[in-house]
């Protein structure tokens, strides 16, 4: 077997404590972002954090097939037949996300039983597992002006 | 890749490997890539159900607890990014094992392939405790006790989607604790060293990664947007 490319592989053990730190950091900083996120209730800012925590992810995404799978070093015919292919995905996150939003707003409009569903909160359940299910009702209640705004905009 | 003496065609002259990796590494990524296929139809599959229902339980709310806590404790994220540190950590231990196999050094990858066996089993152990812990509950397939954020009834998509995509990764790391079982078995009987190679180490280390990398995403969908 003729694995020339084996011995460039050596990048050495820096480049894996590198790549480990990167990781690590930007974990620590999505679950920062997710923290933070528990506080705010503007809609538009929890989209923009959402958004951030998804490029946090993708760079993950990046640094773990790259390095950790080592597809960086690889030829650039063998990256291509991989990574190409994925991109389909590219289409099917946009095409299936419209097309769920436009469900949801069709359904909106013209089924009043999905729309007045969403407005009726619901009582607290005496079933519930005591202190834990009513804490988590009362703290449901701070979270639906910000859900109500969301409403009003359909 | 000796054998290669294919007649030569237009589109590639052959007697080369012409992607310069061996041919099971080469399979390996075109499972992976079939996998990524099946596990981003469930993720989209869960994005657009999201996206056509107008509420949907705050994850804040659902992953609260972790283990030997009192009960009632309202800690958000902290258990779930023990897992993912996890993970990280057995994905490196991975890395060194691989890189100490391209360097033909038996102990240390006998060394390595233990951590990141360790790692997975603690990884296994932590998702079996979050599924009990969600079971009693009242949270399972079919059944959903959380309320959406906004305080109104919600469907059971959400607990049908946690589960099935939960389950499937962890399914698919158990089965990446096996594989990285038979290595280690593999190693310490000497097989590597009698071929003079450890590709096996490599392949095994693709597969494990993988699974690291779709936790990425389902860490990302599931507990924090």
């Amino acid at each position: 077997m003729s694995h020339t490319a084996q011995h460039e592989e050596s990048h050495g053990a820096g480049e894996v404590k590198k790549v480990t730190i990167i990781l690590s950091v930007l974990t620590i900083i999505e679950l920062i972002l997710g923290f933070w996120m528990m506080d705010i209730h503007n809609v538009g800012m929890r989209l923009a954090i959402k958004g951030s925590i998804v490029i946090l992810m993708m760079a993950k995404a990046f640094y773990i097939v790259a390095y950790f799978m080592h597809l960086k070093h690889e030829l650039k015919n063998l990256i291509m037949t991989i990574v190409v292919p994925l991109g389909l995905f590219i289409w099917f996150i946009i095409a299936f996300l419209y097309d769920g939003n436009s469900f949801r707003n069709l359904r909106n409009t013209y089924d009043p039983y999905f729309k007045e569903r969403a407005t009726i909160k619901v009582e607290k359940k005496e079933e519930g597992h005591g202190e834990a299910a009513h804490e988590a009702v009362a703290d449901t209640t701070a979270h639906a002006s910000d859900t109500a705004a969301v409403e009003n905009k359909h | 890749m000796s054998t290669a003496t294919v007649e030569t065609t237009k589109s590639w002259g052959g007697g080369k490997s012409p992607f310069n990796v061996e041919y099971g590494k080469l399979m390996m990524w075109y499972f992976l890539m079939s996998d990524a296929f099946t596990f981003g139809a469930f993720l989209i599959s869960y994005g657009t159900i999201r996206f056509s229902t107008n509420g949907w339980p705050d994850p804040n709310e659902v992953f609260r607890s972790f283990p030997f806590a009192p009960e009632g404790v309202h800690a958000p994220l902290v258990f779930v990014s023990v897992m993912t540190f996890i993970l990280i950590v057995s994905s490196v231990t991975m890395v060194l094992a691989v890189k100490a196999g391209q360097e033909m050094d038996k102990k240390a990858v006998v060394k390595y392939m233990i951590w990141t066996i360790i790692g997975g089993i603690a990884f296994l152990s932590c998702q079996a405790w979050e599924w009990n812990h969600l079971h009693h509950e009242g949270a399972w397939w079919g059944r959903n006790p959380f309320l959406n954020a906004d305080g109104t009834a919600s469907s059971t998509n959400f607990t049908n989607y946690f589960f099935t995509i939960t389950g499937f990764h962890g399914f698919h790391v158990f089965s990446g604790v096996i594989i990285n079982i038979i290595m280690l078995i593999m190693t310490l009987l000497d097989k590597f060293e009698q071929r003079g190679h450890y590709l096996m180490i490599e392949k095994a280390g693709l597969y494990w990664h993988f699974v690291d990398l779709v936790w990425v995403f389902v860490f990302t969908c599931f507990y924090l947007i």
